[in-house]
């Protein structure tokens, strides 16, 4: 069987102790939650940290406090399950709670969290591999080559940003609290991701991410669409994320932001001020979602055929606007479609 | 000796164990853990053994250097090729091609050229990685097409040709003639993609070259015996010297059925060490051992009559068969001789040949070579049904075949229960309501239309092959039934249960002679010293051979206990009934025995209670070269309904519900049957909609159970199981194969439901969306609404062996079988 290397564990009981550990230990330090991903990752040697820092002994990581109206926070520690099935979540972002239920599987959601899913390592079927495999076809540059295997010509990594919840954060306008042992900033979580397959996060290693709040819910409405090949395990390979505010039918503001088509979640702003001052009619919706596409440019690394995900970006944003206009036409709910 | 056979008049009512739906016997070792794979087993200073595996598809081995890894502490043993006697070994006669660790050359990506063995596995791996092996590569072939257009990269130098493994060629009848009586010619190309057995199991050995200079093998094999035949020459060493002991099979399908580097490498590494050494597979090897299915491109041509017979039908298929030669040369007459069994055909041709490519090796999977061209038939008989605006049901239940007769390539079919099949999956699924007729599909709602859609398709398959892979007279199957004085009875058989219950099967037919419990019985299987040799789990032979086997070592013991209990009781040997763990006569049972006393009995007057029974399937080989492949004691027959919606914005399949009538002759515990069935439908949805081997850069593209995409629980539709019971003359109480034969219906009938529900035909599996999806859009377009392949290779066969249809002529006698008396 595939075996994990030797490493340090450390389990400190504070975010402050985490963060002095990370501080401490620098970059052979990696942080760990539920684990779901950094310790397959670290089979197959595309992670070696010396030591990994866990958070899941930390409790003031876990638990989801304060109301929708007013705006909620969840710690990072929170796992995907309890994300999925919190009750105020479920009603006044639904978006999330449904990306939180499609994470992979039900064990893995039981044990990942809300912050691991987050910071997700970006994904590529060149570069989620083992060792050997890796060696074989000739390394890329995101562990221990420097080329990309999917666009050899080009400079930079275009792994897949894989995350569910992500893109849906995004639409819902998120920020993240970050706590470092030099102190702490909360940014939007726009702000968090960078399209790099490689350095796809804009944050520095040894800042933890302790929380995500989610601004007061206020006439917002939100889906969730997956593209996968089956209804578990899978990372998505098209994510689409679309919230609305709507006064009186009529859409005050709109962000939709497609996850699994790029490095990073990549917001459809054109398409999305489309909508703005209209009602979700079907001819809108059409539009709209002809143009989110255009944003979306998925290569081939990934399950599926990129054309096939790249015309999916249309039916899925379609689908999405249609299913927060409460439009019945045949598309059926949105967890079944994932 | 007479055979006590339960007259099928008498019925189920005639059984007391036989058609119950029992537990398996190993039910609950299995979902409580105790069940001990070969990868449980810890032995006292055991070291752990790892396989350097080669990184290119093709290249040259200059030379290998294992200095710096043999220096790594807590390394007990590096090995080469060279320190193995240089033989080359297949598990087919005619294909002794591989090396367990390569020598001169490697053939493809997971080629083992070194083994380690150490104190642990972490230490093993770390000292793969310091062998440095200096190779010159070469250009690596990865397609049916590549291999023939460069003859000049040779892959193997045997063969049929370069890079030609094997071509056949048989005609049985003038196709043309046929042709030219048909009212419809129909010529239809498919392509069928090759796919993984993905069983949960990895595979996994454990060897110990004892201080006796003798060698045990724990392995996750299918079949000990072709193994332990195997190692003796690999080894060099004698046989005798030599046992073989199969682990609990956590799922083979196929992917264990040959001699592997590992089993080799332990075995060797055992005996340079002095310790037990085990070698687990990681999944990603598991893809690299493959043996799966192959990927087959077919030409099929066949004749109908407006009423919708077969005049004849020619058949072409080519493999891509992988590296190396395996099971291939079976493989590549599967790929044609098992279509005649299930419809009357009465002229065939089949031109067949398997390329090498430098890929894993294909081999074996479950249906071994027979989906192919099964989805091949049942999807162009669909669309000659609807060129002759015929009911699809209706056209194959009006050409089943008949039985008790032979087919054009002179196999004896017996019993035939597919009409029934087809008229129960009908009724079951509402056919007549639901199928609406052949018409296009009513234009779809803008945009984003959701259509249902209902197929058909039927197959057949073998109940164990008629002849071994390696040529001999001894039986297939052996078992030895011994009764203790407590009452137990212990069955010793070299069969394997590899999850699909042949342990059951033995117990409950042993138990239904001796009128006592399974319970009461314990399987010994697959260990090449205790026990009879039984030829493997493969060919869905187990429950007919070992089933016939069994059946006459417990009706030898039965009779010997008679006569003993007869002379006690003073009563007509005839009269005695074994009921209920008590041996006695209906009119006096308050004086019968325990089975415990009778066995006392029957110890004190016979001696020792052990009876062997042995079993060789019928005779009937076609008197050709290469009729020993395809005939079998009797064939499965399944008729497969399909309902299914396709999202026409999508193109995703979402499968309702399976209907499967299966023919399986007697159903001896319902439970394992409807097993068997359902695993096949999940398995043939997977390879039709989503599985395949793909490649890329020269390698396998994910080879990973997340990436290699199976379907889950949730993509499995509610499957309606439906058993038909023919009694078939040749099996153990009636009974034919469960295992494999399901498997096949369910592929073509997905493809042509999903023709009936959107009106595209995709030619080629795995039929994944995106195909789907681009047939739609040249229907729109009015352009062919079909997606498959375009061209065939440039490929001369060589020219057939022409013989006699031997079609329609009336079954030989059920002959009698070697060894029963």
């Amino acid at each position: 069987m595939m075996r994990l290397p030797p490493f340090t564990y450390l389990a400190p009981r504070t975010v402050a102790d985490a963060a002095r550990l990370m501080a401490e230990h620098g970059g052979e330090a990696m942080l760990v939650a539920g684990g779901t991903d950094l310790y397959p990752n670290m089979k197959r040697r595309q992670f070696e940290p010396k030591v990994l820092v866990g958070l899941s002994g930390i409790p003031e990581l876990r638990g989801v406090r304060g109301a929708a109206r007013e705006g909620i926070t969840i710690g990072a520690g929170t796992v995907l399950t309890t994300v999925a099935e919190h009750p105020e979540i479920a009603r006044h972002h639904g978006g999330l709670a449904t990306a939180a239920g499609l994470v992979s599987s039900p064990q893995l959601r039981n044990m990942g969290t809300l912050g691991g899913n987050v910071c997700v390592d970006t994904r590529c079927n060149y570069y989620n591999q083992s060792y050997e495999w890796r060696k074989a076809i000739g390394f890329c540059m995101k562990k221990d080559g420097d080329i990309c295997l999917v666009a050899p010509g080009s400079a930079r990594c275009w792994a897949v940003s894989s995350s569910d919840t992500a893109p849906v954060l995004e639409s819902l306008g998120a920020r993240v609290r970050l706590v470092s042992a030099t102190g702490e900033r909360t940014i939007p979580i726009a702000d968090l991701y960078r399209d790099d397959g490689i350095d796809y996060l804009g944050k520095r290693p040894d800042e933890i991410l302790t929380d995500v709040v989610l601004p007061p819910v206020d006439g917002w409405k939100s889906a969730y669409l997956k593209l996968r090949r089956r209804g578990s395990f899978d990372f998505p390979v098209l994510g689409v994320a679309v919230a609305v505010r709507l006064d009186a039918a009529v859409v005050r503001e709109a962000r939709i932001v497609l996850g699994a088509v790029a490095s990073r979640p990549r917001p459809a702003a054109e398409a999305a001020a489309q909508l703005v001052g209209e009602r979700l009619t079907p001819e809108l919706i059409e539009r709209v979602a002809g143009l989110a596409a255009g944003p979306s440019k998925p290569l081939d690394n990934t399950d599926f055929t990129h054309p096939y995900r790249k015309k999916m970006t249309r039916v899925f944003v379609a689908r999405a606007l249609r299913a927060i206009a409460g439009l019945t036409d045949g598309a059926r709910a949105v967890e079944e479609v994932a | 000796m007479e055979e006590r056979r339960v007259p099928p008049s008498e019925g189920k009512g005639g059984f007391s164990i036989i058609g119950q739906p029992l537990p398996k016997v190993d039910a609950w070792a299995k979902v409580t853990g105790d069940t001990k794979f070969a990868d449980d087993l810890v032995l006292p200073r055991m070291a752990h053994g790892k396989l350097l595996r080669s990184p290119h598809g093709h290249a040259r081995i200059r030379a290998i250097d294992t200095g710096r890894a043999r220096a790594l502490p807590g390394v007990y043993a590096v090995i080469t090729g060279f320190d193995l006697p240089r033989v080359k070994f297949g598990i087919l006669p005619v294909s002794q091609d591989e090396e367990a660790l390569c020598t001169e050359k490697v053939r493809m990506v997971g080629d083992a050229v070194a083994a380690v063995a150490a104190v642990d596995e972490e230490t093993a791996e770390a000292a793969c990685r310091l062998i440095e092996v200096d190779y010159e590569p070469l250009p690596a072939l990865m397609s049916i097409q590549e291999s023939l257009a460069h003859p000049e990269v040779r892959i193997h130098e045997y063969g049929d040709g370069p890079n030609v493994h094997k071509s056949v060629a048989l005609q049985f009848g003038d196709v043309e003639a046929a042709f030219a009586r048909a009212d419809l010619v129909r010529e239809d190309v498919f392509f069928f993609e090759g796919n993984t057995h993905l069983p949960m199991e990895q595979h996994a050995a454990v060897a110990h070259f004892g201080p006796d200079g003798k060698l045990t093998l724990w392995s996750s094999t299918q079949t000990p015996h072709y193994v332990h035949r195997l190692l003796g020459r690999i080894l060099d060493m004698p046989t005798a010297h030599i046992r073989v002991i199969a682990a609990p099979v956590g799922g083979g399908f196929g992917g264990k059925l040959d001699p592997f580097a590992h089993e080799i490498a332990a075995c060797k590494l055992s005996e340079l060490t002095g310790r037990p050494v085990k070698i687990t597979c990681t999944r990603e090897e598991v893809f690299y051992i493959h043996r799966g299915r192959h990927p087959v491109l077919m030409w099929i041509k066949t004749g109908f009559t407006r009423e919708g017979d077969i005049t004849g039908c020619h058949l072409r298929t080519w493999l891509d068969g992988g590296a190396y030669g395996s099971y291939g040369v079976a493989s590549t007459f599967y790929t044609g001789v098992i279509n005649p069994v299930s419809y009357k055909m009465p002229v065939y041709k089949f031109e067949g040949a398997r390329i090498f490519t430098n890929k894993p090796p294909c081999g074996p999977k479950r249906g071994h070579g027979t989906p192919q061209p099964r989805f091949a038939l049942e999807c162009q008989i669909d669309k000659a049904a609807e060129q002759l605006g015929l009911d699809p049901a209706d056209m194959r239940k009006r050409i089943v075949a008949e039985p008790f007769t032979k087919t054009a390539n002179h196999l004896t079919v017996t019993t035939i229960g597919l009409k029934e099949c087809i008229d129960r999956v009908v009724e079951a699924s509402g056919w007549r309501e639901k199928w609406r007729g052949w018409r296009s599909p009513a234009p779809a709602s803008p945009g984003r239309g959701k259509r249902r859609g209902i197929g058909i398709g039927c197959s057949a398959y073998m109940t164990g092959a008629g002849t071994a892979i390696y040529w001999n007279s001894m039986p297939h199957s052996g078992v030895i039934v011994r009764a203790d004085r407590g009452g137990g009875v212990a069955v010793l058989c070299g069969a394997i249960d590899i999850g699909q219950g042949s342990d059951s099967i033995l117990a409950y037919l042993v138990a239904e002679v001796l009128g006592i419990q399974p319970k009461d019985i314990r399987v010994h299987p697959g260990d090449t010293d205790l026990t009879p040799v039984d030829l493997g789990s493969y060919s869905s032979r187990v429950t007919l051979m070992c089933g016939m086997a069994a059946l006459q070592a417990a009706e030898r013991l039965r009779q010997t206990i008679v006569k003993a209990v007869a002379q006690k009781l003073e009563r007509d040997p005839a009269a005695l009934v074994f009921r209920d763990r008590k041996v006695g006569v209906s009119d006096e049972w308050d004086r019968a025995l325990t089975f415990a006393q009778a066995v006392e009995l029957g110890e004190a007057m016979h001696g020792v209670l052990a009876f062997p029974g042995s079993y060789a399937p019928p005779k009937r080989a076609g008197k050709y070269k290469g009729g020993g492949v395809g005939p079998s004691p009797c064939y499965s027959y399944s008729a497969c309904v399909v309902e299914l919606t396709v999202d026409e914005e999508t193109a995703e399949v979402e499968l309702h519900d399976v209907w499967v009538a299966h023919d399986i002759g007697r159903a001896l515990n319902p439970l394992l049957v409807e097993g068997q069935v359902e695993g096949s439908i999940y398995m043939g949805i997977g390879e039709a909609l989503m599985e395949e081997q793909a490649f890329r850069k020269g390698l396998h593209k994910f080879p990973s159970m997340l990436e290699y995409k199976s379907p889950t629980t949730l993509e499995t539709p509610e499957i309606h199981t439906i058993l038909v019971e023919t009694d078939d003359p040749e099996g153990p109480f009636g009974a034919k194969e469960a295992g494999q034969g399901p498997l096949l219906p369910v592929i073509p009938a997905i493809a042509n439901a999903i023709y009936d529900a959107v009106g595209v035909r995709i030619d080629e599996v795995p039929i994944t969306p995106d195909k789907i999806l681009k047939a739609l859009e040249w229907k729109r377009q009015g352009k062919p609404a079909r997606v498959g392949p375009e061209k065939l290779p440039l490929f001369t066969f060589k020219e057939p062996i022409v013989v006699e249809s031997a079609f329609g002529q009336p079954a030989d006698a059920i002959a009698s079988r070697p060894f029963t008396s």
